[in-house]
């Protein structure tokens, strides 16, 4: 049966009649459209729908939608300000932190999450942070350096 | 990181920064890759779409007696359901070799087989619809090895394949008798190679949508090779190829999972001409892992002669491959095996004989460095193990066997370029290879062994005669103008992540010399675009690049031409400025850009210009049957080290730092090139020490990403490139491919690691815990640095 969710998606409020069992990342995909949440596995194995609620990384895919009421999510639709890309999402370009690209949006919410609670990470605090998020294009290696990039505000040496 | 020093030019009056050839660029598409507006096959908008699925198969080996739908039929909601009865058309990509159906006809050969498919209004009722269809069987006994389906009591898979084999392949190149007699020291030894699978992060999806008034059909798929799928749907569906357009939107990987034409997307056009609408299907992971076209469990018996100073004298290889339940690549697969044995090395005769057999399991396919991987895993291990013996270096043994570029191998494969010598130069300096037994002496601990291993590969840049033999050539690119004077370039090629689209918009920014910013790209939409032989055996760079350069010229021919006209001078005396032209030493008579297309529109309208290559028969391979699998116009060459560290209590490989040099010819785009390698070391690494596929009584037992391990941000090592430019005479810029051929050499540089490190030489992959510790066990540890510092001072 459906009920009312409230709860804030991009720093807008929302308000829509979704199913009590139904899934964040179906919430987010098909109820608003916010394709850039990826489901790459039968839940919970790859890391691609990583989205942040208040601030904290989650598995949209192993999320009830209703579980998140009243909390404020981000996506990968939602970090880029005014036209301009953030840190992590011009790190990730300039570097090659992308590949295929489907992995990405879940790496840069979780490499996001990491920056904001830790500004200047170790390579073993980012690797950390990314455990839970595959790629499969990479290696990871121009993964790392883009999340070092972000941290640094600057080029990583070439 | 390593990329090669030269100066690149700039652009146009405003001196814009590099973006030709030679330029570091982020990927023309990756804005959208980012921000999450690229979209994928399943993220397409589909209002009103139909919910499709697929049964599948429990049964490993069975007659298909009925396929009951009558049931589900009745179930309200449900619009279409397809059955083996709804096409007669085998497909598959060789097209001597089709033997399989999208829906299994009379026969079921593996466990996730697909038998029916179902589109109805919503999940619930496509789930229930799936529920309701009863089959009816008469099993059979079932094979799940290679050695079981060839007894002479197996009941034959496929008819007309006596032993259940798919492919034999005999030959012998030079005189391998001879070679053995000349030899010093002989050694034969058996590999063994565990199945693998792509696990690309994008699972699969199509979307089909059915214009019943027409009789046309519209697919988007997650395809590397957009017109097989093309063909294969035009063939199973019965229908004229011009009332179907596919089209590939973004697509989140492939490695090779996505080069035939997959059961899947005949399914989608069947259920949406059945249902008479648009169906979605999407595929679990799990469908993937059943989907499969992996890398095939292998099993090598090798031969190798070698003279005291480490001269190769002759190579015998054995090679069987468990092919699974279909054709597929096989036999293409099981001939590469053999044909790649040579283009590394000088190795003056080679006797193959390759079995492909057919078993109850998903098929097997086409894998990032098809056919090479496990044979190379063999060759260089044994190499190494040869060279301990006759006291060589790692290096140096390698290092006697080069070849010299040009020439031509024994089984008649051409080296146009050959960076093999630099890339061993660069590894051993930089891995620290003549100062490593006492550094690695010093970084182990107790029971944590360190060690380090090399080993070399090569790969083609592209299959010289393509599987699909036309007499069009290999690839076509159009460059289209029109009075905004932008400049569209339309290609076939399939940018599956590796970064096509980018390479060929920097090869046409170079020869027209104008801003980025003017260049679009439109690729894989059949009613747009041309024709392309798709992404597979790293043809791309090579062949589409070659036509995007004559593409270039030729439309920059076309736009002097009318510069000149505009000027009122000669074509000679017109300065090419890119965004403008100039009279010769006479810069103050200039025409912008806008105005050349206007003077090159009148009379003949819109501007589309063509490009096209083609490989001569000269490079298409030996006359011997099979000859073109492994011809190329260029080979890759990779050398790398790679040291890791063993904990010999647990059994547990830790890869600690690589170094890979690679000869790609020439780096259209340096940061692609080490993306490339560092994704191609790091799958092989994967295979390396913790992918394998694992069957139960042929129920695949690993079908999500946490059963099949593939390796994790937290075990993934650095990997430094260096990029080694031979300049190719014929690749674009003198390119060759750059994203296989460092895959082959990981295994055994890993395995040679492992030895390094603990005294011990695995011989099956991959290099699990529990096989890394069996193998400890065996035999004491020997003294492992003291071999290797014997193996220093030869």
């Amino acid at each position: 049966m459906k009920t009312l969710l409230t709860l804030s998606v991009n720093g807008r409020p929302r308000e829509d009649a979704v199913a009590g069992n139904a899934l964040l990342i179906d919430y987010l995909r098909d109820t608003l459209g916010l394709t850039g949440t990826k489901q790459g596995c039968d839940g919970g194995e790859c890391g691609a729908c990583t989205v942040l609620v208040d601030g904290e990384p989650r598995l949209a895919c192993c999320t009830l939608a209703h579980s998140v009421a009243e909390r404020s999510i981000e996506t990968i639709e939602g970090l880029s300000h005014e036209g301009n890309l953030s840190r992590l999402q011009r790190a990730f370009h300039e570097h090659l932190g992308s590949q295929c690209g489907f992995c990405t949006p879940g790496m840069v919410m979780a490499a996001e999450a990491l920056l904001r609670r830790n500004p200047q990470p170790s390579r073993d605090e980012i690797r950390e942070a990314l455990a839970g998020n595959l790629c499969r294009c990479t290696g990871y290696v121009k993964i790392i350096e883009s999340v070092e990039a972000a941290a640094c505000g600057s080029e990583v040496p070439a | 990181m390593n990329a090669p020093d030269r100066e690149l030019r700039k652009f146009g009056a405003a001196n814009a920064a590099p973006h030709g050839v030679g330029a570091r660029l982020p990927l023309i598409d990756g804005v959208e890759k980012v921000t999450g507006t690229a979209r994928y096959t399943a993220d397409l908008p589909a209002q009103g779409a139909l919910v499709g699925k697929i049964l599948r198969s429990p049964y490993a080996h069975a007659e298909l007696l009925e396929v009951d739908v009558s049931e589900a039929l009745k179930l309200p909601g449900v619009r279409g359901i397809v059955t083996g009865n709804d096409c007669d058309t085998p497909y598959g990509v060789i097209p001597i070799a089709q033997n399989e159906f999208p829906l299994a006809r009379g026969r079921i050969r593996y466990i996730g087989e697909p038998v029916a498919a179902v589109a109805a209004i919503d999940e619930a009722t496509t789930d229930a619809a799936l529920a309701l269809i009863r089959l009816k069987v008469r099993e059979l006994p079932a094979y799940f090895d290679a050695a079981d389906a060839r007894k002479a009591d197996a009941v034959l898979l496929h008819d007309n394949n006596k032993g259940n084999i798919e492919r034999e392949v005999h030959n012998e190149f030079g005189d391998a008798a001879a070679g053995f007699a000349a030899a010093d020291l002989i050694r034969e030894d058996t590999f063994e190679c565990a199945e693998i699978h792509h696990a690309m992060m994008e699972p699969n999806a199509a979307l089909a949508a059915w214009d019943n008034e027409r009789g046309h059909l519209t697919l988007w798929s997650v395809t590397q090779v957009p017109y097989y799928v093309h063909e294969s749907l035009a063939r199973c569906m019965k229908t004229d190829a011009a009332y179907i357009r596919v089209i590939k939107p973004f697509v989140g990987g492939g490695f090779g999972h996505r080069v035939e034409t997959l059961n899947f997307e005949i399914i989608a056009g069947l259920l949406a001409r059945a249902a008479r609408g648009t169906v979605r299907l999407l595929q679990t992971r799990e469908e993937a892992f059943l989907t499969h076209r992996g890398r095939p469990q292998t099993h090598v018996r090798m031969k190798l002669g070698l003279t005291r100073d480490g001269r190769m004298t002759a190579c015998e290889a054995h090679v069987v491959q468990r092919g699974g339940a279909y054709g597929g690549y096989g036999l293409v697969t099981i001939l590469y095996a053999g044909a790649l044995l040579n283009g590394l090395y000088d190795l003056p005769a080679v006797k193959y004989d390759g079995y492909r057999v057919y078993t109850n399991t998903p098929p097997c396919g086409a894998m990032r460095g098809h056919g090479t991987v496990n044979i190379r895993f063999a060759f260089e291990s044994l190499l190494d193990m040869m060279a301990a013996e006759l006291g060589l270096d790692a290096f140096g043994v390698r290092r006697r066997n080069l070849l010299k570029a040009p020439t031509e191998t024994i089984n008649g494969l051409k080296v146009m370029s050959y960076g093999l010598p630099e890339c061993l130069d660069w590894v051993e300096q930089a891995s620290g290879w003549r100062e490593r037994v006492a550094r690695l002496e010093a970084d182990s601990d107790g029971p944590i062994r360190r060690g380090i291993g090399i080993a070399c590969s090569h790969f083609v840049s592209g299959s010289a005669k393509p599987v699909h033999f036309t007499g069009q050539p290999h690839a076509t690119i159009a460059l289209r103008v029109d009075f905004d004077a932008g400049i569209t370039i339309l290609t076939g090629a399939s940018d599956i992540g590796q970064g096509s689209s980018t390479i060929i918009t920097q090869v046409v920014a170079e020869i027209l010399g104008v801003e980025y910013r003017r260049l679009r790209l439109i690729a894989t939409d059949s009613a747009l675009t041309p024709k392309d032989n798709g992404s597979y055996s790293s043809r791309v760079t090579f062949m589409v690049g070659n036509a995007a350069a004559d593409a270039a010229r030729n439309l920059k021919a076309v736009l002097v031409a009318a510069a000149a006209k505009r000027l009122q001078v000669a074509e000679a005396d017109v300065e090419w400025l890119g965004e403008a032209a100039a009279v010769a030493n006479d810069p103050a008579r200039q025409i912008p850009f806008h105005d050349i297309v206007e003077e090159a529109l009148v009379d003949v309208g819109m501007l589309t210009v063509k490009g096209t290559f083609t490989c001569p028969p000269e490079f298409q391979g030996g006359k011997q049957r099979g000859g073109a699998v492994g011809s190329t116009m260029g080979f890759s060459y990779a050398a790398q080290a790679v040291e890791v560290s063993v904990d010999t209590e647990l059994g547990k490989v830790t890869v600690e730092k690589v170094w890979s040099a690679i000869d790609c010819g020439f780096a259209i785009n340096p940061m692609s090139v080490e993306g490339q390698v560092q994704g191609a070391i790091w799958m092989g690494m994967g295979q390396a020490i913790s992918e394998e596929t694992v069957y139960e009584n042929g129920r695949h037992k690993a079908v999500s990403l946490l059963d099949y391990r593939v390796p994790t941000i937290i075990e993934s090592p650095d990997i430094a490139v260096h990029i080694v430019e031979s300049l190719d005479p014929n690749g674009p810029f003198g390119a060759k491919e750059a994203s296989e051929g460092p895959l082959a050499g990981v295994m055994s540089a890993i395995a040679a690691a492992i030895e390094d490190a603990t005294g011990t030489r695995i011989r099956a992959t991959p290099f699990t815990p529990d096989r890394v510790f069996d193998a400890l066990n065996r035999k004491p540890p020997a003294g492992a640095h003291v071999a290797a510092a014997a193996k220093g001072a030869a």
